[in-house]
């Protein structure tokens, strides 16, 4: 039971955490707010402040954007695809029977604390060059033609960059959900001759529906804002340009602040529309 | 039931599984050799696999780069540092939300959560334009709070997760027998509570490590931590294979440890309990 002081000291206890994120959330984001309809572009000392929703226009209308836009949606639906149908295989993989179970485990789990900075500048140099590049190596020893990568399929590169350090997290949640999977189900499906595609496609894969959603929202979430990967790859270059990026460089590069605060904006929306469909699903789990 | 595995069945997942564990571990493998050869042996053509003449010359080489103990001292504090003042602010916050909740808790944790898809590029520009103004561009202390204040959610939900486990007749029998809230606290919850938060400080360690938007573009050169060190091999000069992995290797390697005995924190940690 909790008393009328414990309750009272409860919520000085919460305050400092929600004080700092509203702080956090609230200061930054009207700032961009505010810049997002203005015409500031510092460098060439142009400042009005108001200027209406003529940022939000030419950010909207421009050929960029749309191209932004549909790159975001490459890289993360590949990148999507990839670690979901990767992940689900080698989660079903890993819960067999087998010898050193533990290190097939590490093994397949260590891309993800390697730091996107390290991930990509591997790839970029001893993988995808087209010189020196293993890739490289590999097709001349089939007698085929190096294929430069970075240049030719920059976005697959990108895509493949990225899946490698996000695969191991899809794979270790869905490996978590198959697990709590009731065996006694399957061999009585088993037993009864279900096949082993109808034994997935009807106990494993609804078993699995509500990691997967998880998954895939989670994913997104951090996918959206993938920087550094292009940062140190392409620098926005060859169609790689995400809408993350083109913020970035609408704000830091070309110092436009009123047209990138306006496409920051955008994100947030963009983001936001994602995000509830994950706190639905957090949400409904926190009431049990 | 269980029932009796055939070894041949058992050695045919064997064999697939590793197969799998070591295509996925083979880029930082090759990283890991390619460290401890020549440049020239680096980039040699057909490549080397096991039998070149190991060398830790590149190791050396990237210690004495000037700014290469500053990044990996930056890269601690600014991980550590961030971690821990998190956990400070959230301890309190995670204890009164799982052991005095009100019909508010659950619209604060999921508030909490929103912060965390907050996109980053929608703030770079005024957090620039802050740092500035407050003199802390390319400061440790900048890089501490704002990485603080992207993991707090985080860390919040994982340290409720974790003493939300905690039964509440314990606490309510501590009260039975006098204990104030600080006895509590001190006595009672902290011991049980203790494993959870050093899984939280462990996991949330290797997310600020990794953190690599804020850190390369609020920093410059003072408070570069290793992300930003590691980027600099971008702009490549001449021939560089075994020092990139030699720089991605000591980067890598203290996280990658620390990783493998979080795996089961991860999944707690990034589904903020929705996988279990």
């Amino acid at each position: 039971m909790a008393t009328a002081h414990s309750k009272s000291a409860a919520r000085m206890m919460i305050a400092p955490a929600v004080f700092v994120l509203l702080v956090w959330m609230l200061i930054p984001l009207c700032m961009t707010l505010y810049f997002s309809f203005a015409d500031y572009r510092p460098m060439r000392g142009i400042f009005e402040a108001w200027i209406g929703f003529k940022n939000y226009e030419s950010f909207l209308t421009s050929s960029s954007f749309m191209k932004s836009l549909l790159t975001t949606l490459w890289m993360v639906g590949g990148i999507l695809t990839i670690t979901i149908t990767g992940g689900v295989a080698m989660a079903l993989l890993l819960d067999k029977p087998m010898f050193g179970q533990g290190i097939v485990r590490i093994l397949v789990i260590a891309p993800f604390f390697v730091m996107p900075t390290v991930s990509a500048l591997v790839w970029k140099n001893m993988f995808f060059n087209v010189d020196n590049g293993l890739f490289s190596y590999a097709y001349e020893f089939f007698g085929a033609q190096p294929f430069d990568f970075l240049s030719q399929a920059p976005l697959l590169s990108i895509v493949i960059i990225v899946a490698w350090q996000w695969l191991p997290f899809a794979t270790l949640i869905l490996l978590t959900a198959v697990q709590s999977l009731d065996s006694e189900k399957l061999e009585a499906a088993e037993i009864d001759g279900a096949p082993a595609f109808a034994r997935f496609r009807f106990i494993i894969l609804p078993h699995l529906s509500r990691a997967i959603t998880v998954v895939i929202l989670i994913q997104t979430i951090f996918l959206l804002s993938i920087f550094a990967e292009i940062f140190v790859t392409t620098n926005g270059a060859f169609g790689t340009r995400t809408l993350t990026y083109l913020v970035y460089q609408r704000v830091l590069e070309s110092q436009n602040i009123g047209l990138g605060s306006a496409g920051g904006i955008i994100a947030v929306i963009l983001a936001n529309i994602v995000a509830i469909f994950l706190m639905r699903i957090v949400g409904k789990n926190l009431d049990n | 039931m269980a029932r009796a595995i055939t070894t041949q069945k058992k050695v045919m997942w064997t064999a697939l599984a590793w197969a799998f564990g070591l295509m996925m571990f083979f880029p930082i493998m090759w990283t890991f050799l390619t460290s401890f050869k020549t440049e020239a042996t680096a980039i040699s053509d057909p490549p080397v696999w096991f039998f070149f003449d190991w060398t830790l010359e590149n190791y050396a080489d990237v210690q004495a780069r000037s700014n290469y103990p500053k990044a990996l001292m930056n890269s601690i504090i600014i991980a550590v540092g961030s971690t821990l003042l998190g956990i400070l602010i959230a301890v309190p916050a995670a204890w009164s939300m799982a052991f005095v909740p009100s019909n508010r808790t659950k619209d604060i944790l999921l508030w909490m959560l929103s912060t965390k898809m907050l996109p980053a590029v929608g703030v770079l520009y005024p957090l620039v334009l802050l740092a500035k103004w407050l003199g802390v561009m390319d400061s440790r202390v900048l890089l501490v709070v704002v990485l603080m204040l992207i993991n707090l959610p985080i860390i919040v939900w994982m340290l409720y997760t974790y003493f939300r486990e905690i039964p509440g007749e314990i606490l309510e029998a501590s009260r039975m027998d006098g204990a104030s809230l600080k006895d509590e606290i001190l006595y009672v919850l902290t011991p049980m509570a203790l494993p959870g938060i050093a899984s939280t400080i462990l996991l949330n360690i290797i997310l600020a490590w990794n953190e690599a938007f804020w850190t390369i573009l609020l920093t410059t050169v003072d408070a570069a931590p290793l992300t930003k060190f590691i980027a600099s091999f971008s702009a490549p000069e001449g021939l560089f294979y075994a020092k990139l992995s030699a720089a991605s290797m000591l980067a890598v390697a203290p996280i990658l440890i620390m990783g493998w005995f979080s795996q089961k924190q991860l999944v707690r940690g990034l589904t903020f309990g929705a996988v279990k």
